[in-house]
C-alpha cells in the first residue's frame, strides 16, 4: 500500500498541519510519499526530509505551483495518482480547496475531516459542527481524505531520516485561473492552530480596541489570540481570529476564552483543548458547562489581575522557562 | 448573464441536534429545516450581481424528495427567477451531487455558478470543487468579495493566513463564505410572487448517470462529553490551578 500526502506549507516552512496528516498516513500504514508542490521549495524540502517514516519526497518545484491554485496542483497529482491507493491533504483551506477536485477526477467521494482512522477503510468524522460524530466506511478503491490536523500527533522528526528524493516534471499552468494578490495577516505571535496557548476574546470584549487587554496576557503567556465569531462579525478584529466551526479549528493545551458566552459554533472549533478556560461575568455562560476551570468576573477586571498574578509567580522564578 | 445557484435543505441552524438513540443518524421528523445558510449567501450574491445588471437570470437547483421545493420556494421568494428540482428519494452524496449539477449546467449553460462552501449538516465542503473538476472550469471557493468584469470573475478568498485574490475565466464556480454578504429577508408580496414562478422537476434518474453512495454510514454518536469543571473564586485560585493541577502555564 502506498499513500500520498499532499504537503502545505508557505514556501519556508512545512505547516504544523502536513506534521498531523503524516502521522495520520502512519496509522494506515504502508509507504508514505510526500508531495512538495511549488516554486523554490528547498527549504521545505529539507524540513520534509527529516520526518521520520516517510520513504519518496516528490518535488514539483516549477513556477506554476507559485500560487498553488487548485486547478494546478490538481492536475499535477493526477498525473501521479495511478500507483496511491490514498490520497491525503490536512483538513485546512489549502486541502479543503484542493482535496475535493482531485477526488472528483478520480471519480472518488472524498472524505472530509477524518478524525479518527478505524482501518478498513472506516473512518470518524464529525458533523453537524461537532455536534455529532460519525463512522462511516467508504467503498471507493482509491481513498481521498482530508485530515483534521488537531486530532492526531505530529509526525516526529528523525536525525537518520533519509528518504529518496524524485523530481516531478511541472507543467506550464493552466490559463483559466491566475494568481492577483494576497493579503496575509502580519503577526509576532505564533500561528492559532499551532499554539500551546490560546486566548480568545468575544463580544464581551466590547471593541477592537479592547483586544489590547488580551495581547497584554499573550505576551506573558506567550499565547495566540482568536476570536469568537461574534466578534468578528462585530469588526472587532480580522476574521482569519475566527475559532469555530466555520473558522480555524484549534486544540491548544491551555485555551482562555474570555467574554465569550459559547454558542456551539464556537465549541466545535476549541473544545478538543485539553484545559479550557473561561471568564465571563454572566454566571450562565453556556461555556462554562465545557471548560475546565472558570471564573464569573468582568473581564476588565479580571484580565490586568491575571497579568499581574503571572508577573507575580514569574518574580518567584516558578515559571521562569515559559517566558514569553 | 445566467447564474446557477445549488441549495440544500437542512436542519434549521438554531435547532439543536439530537443524535438518535439508535445511532443511526440525527433525529430529522419535527425538525424545523431551512435552506443551508451558506446557500442563502450564495443566492443573495446572485441576485445582487442581477440588481447591478451583471446577471440577466438566476436560477436555483436543489436536490432531494418534494420537500426541498419548499427550499427552493424561500429562494424564488427572496427574488430568483424560476427553479429547478433534482427530483430523488436516495442519499446523494457531494460526488453525485456534483454530477447531477453538472448535468443541469450542460442543459442550462450558466456563466456562473454559485454554491455555499459547505452544508452544515455534513459539513463536507466538496461539491463545488468537485462540481469544478467535472466540467473543468475554475474554481473559487470560500468567496468573501466577488467581481465581474472583463469576462473574468475576480475572487477574493478566505485563506488560513487571511485573504487571496484570485481571477477566474469565466465560465467558473464560486463557493461563499460567511463574509460575502448579509441575505435578504423575503417580502411578502415576494412570496406571493414566488407561488406563480415556475420550478422544473427532473427526476434525477433520468439523467443517466452513477449516483450509487460511495460510503456507507455505520454509526452516528454524540461527541465525548468534557467533563464539568471547577468554578474558581479568583484569578488567584485560577492561575495556581493552572500552575499547580493542569500544569499548563
Amino acid at each position: 500500500m502506498t499513500i500520498l500526502i499532499l504537503a502545505e506549507h508557505d514556501h519556508q516552512n512545512l505547516k504544523s498541519a502536513t506534521y498531523a496528516t503524516i502521522s495520520a498516513a502512519q496509522k494506515i500504514g504502508g509507504d508514505i510519499h510526500v508531495l512538495v508542490a511549488g516554486s523554490k521549495v528547498q527549504s521545505v524540502v529539507t524540513q520534509t526530509g527529516k520526518i521520520a517514516g516517510i520513504h519518496k519526497i516528490l518535488v514539483a518545484d516549477h513556477a506554476a505551483y507559485e500560487h498553488l491554485l487548485a486547478e494546478d496542483i490538481a492536475d499535477l497529482t493526477l498525473s501521479i495518482a495511478k500507483e496511491y491507493e490514498y490520497i491525503l491533504a490536512p483538513a485546512t483551506a489549502f486541502g479543503k480547496n484542493i482535496a475535493p477536485r482531485i477526488a472528483a477526477l478520480l471519480d472518488v467521494q472524498q472524505i472530509s475531516d477524518v478524525m479518527e482512522i478505524l482501518g478498513q477503510k472506516t473512518y470518524k468524522r464529525p458533523i453537524y459542527a461537532g455536534n455529532a460524530i460519525t463512522t462511516i466506511q467508504s467503498s471507493d478503491v482509491k481513498q481521498v481524505l482530508t485530515i483534521r490536523a488537531t486530532c492526531f500527533d505530529q509526525a516526529l522528526k528523525s536525525e537518520t531520516a533519509s528518504p529518496q528524493i524524485e523530481i516531478v516534471q511541472g507543467k506550464q499552468a493552466q490559463s483559466q485561473s491566475r494568481f492577483v494578490s494576497q493579503e496575509l495577516t502580519v503577526s509576532v505571535r505564533p500561528e492559532l492552530t499551532s499554539a500551546k496557548v490560546v486566548i480568545s476574546g468575544g463580544r464581551g470584549l466590547q471593541n477592537g480596541e479592547n483586544f489590547k487587554l488580551l495581547e497584554d496576557l499573550a505576551d506573558r503567556l506567550g499565547a495566540a489570540i482568536g476570536a469568537s465569531r461574534a466578534a468578528v462579525d462585530a469588526g472587532y478584529v480580522p476574521n482569519d481570529y475566527q475559532v469555530g466551526q466555520t473558522g480555524k479549528v484549534v486544540a491548544p493545551d491551555l485555551y482562555i476564552a474570555v467574554g465569550i458566552s459559547g454558542a456551539i459554533q464556537h465549541l466545535a472549533g476549541m473544545k478538543d483543548s485539553k484545559v479550557i478556560v473561561a471568564i465571563n461575568k454572566d454566571e450562565d455562560a453556556p461555556i462554562f458547562q465545557i471548560s475546565d476551570y472558570y471564573l464569573v468576573q468582568d473581564l476588565f477586571t479580571a484580565i490586568p489581575e491575571f497579568c499581574q498574578e503571572i508577573d507575580k509567580i514569574r518574580g518567584n522564578g516558578n515559571l521562569g522557562q515559559h517566558k514569553a | 448573464m445566467k447564474v446557477l445557484v445549488a441549495v440544500k435543505r437542512v436542519i434549521d441552524y438554531n435547532v439543536r441536534i439530537r443524535v438518535k438513540a439508535d445511532q443511526t443518524g440525527v433525529e430529522t421528523s419535527n425538525v424545523k429545516m431551512s435552506m443551508n445558510p451558506f446557500d442563502e449567501i450564495a443566492v443573495e450574491e446572485a441576485l445582487r450581481l442581477r440588481e447591478k445588471g451583471i446577471a440577466s437570470e438566476v436560477v436555483i437547483v436543489s436536490i432531494g424528495g418534494q420537500n426541498v421545493q419548499e427550499t427552493i420556494r424561500s429562494g424564488l421568494a427572496l427574488g430568483a427567477d424560476r427553479g429547478i428540482h433534482c427530483e430523488t428519494g436516495q442519499e446523494m452524496q457531494p460526488l453525485a451531487i456534483a454530477k447531477i449539477l453538472k448535468k443541469i449546467i450542460e442543459k442550462e449553460n450558466p456563466n456562473l455558478v454559485i454554491l455555499g462552501k459547505q452544508a452544515i449538516d455534513d459539513d463536507s465542503n466538496q461539491t463545488a470543487q468537485m462540481l469544478a473538476a467535472l466540467t473543468n472550469w475554475p474554481q473559487g471557493t470560500f468567496a468573501s468579495k466577488v467581481v465581474i468584469e472583463n469576462n473574468e470573475a475576480i475572487v477574493t478568498r478566505e485563506v488560513d493566513g487571511g485573504l487571496e485574490t484570485i481571477a477566474l475565466k469565466l465560465p467558473a464556480i464560486i463557493s461563499t463564505d460567511l463574509r460575502l454578504n448579509e441575505p435578504r429577508y423575503a417580502s411578502l408580496p415576494n412570496i406571493m410572487k414566488a407561488k406563480k414562478k415556475e420550478i422544473e422537476v427532473i427526476p434525477v434518474n433520468s439523467l443517466g448517470l452513477d449516483a450509487a453512495p460511495r460510503f456507507t454510514t455505520l454509526k452516528v454518536e454524540e461527541p465525548a462529553k468534557r467533563q464539568s469543571g471547577v468554578k474558581v473564586a479568583n484569578i488567584s485560585e485560577l492561575v495556581q490551578k493552572l500552575v499547580h493541577e493542569a500544569k499548563v502555564i
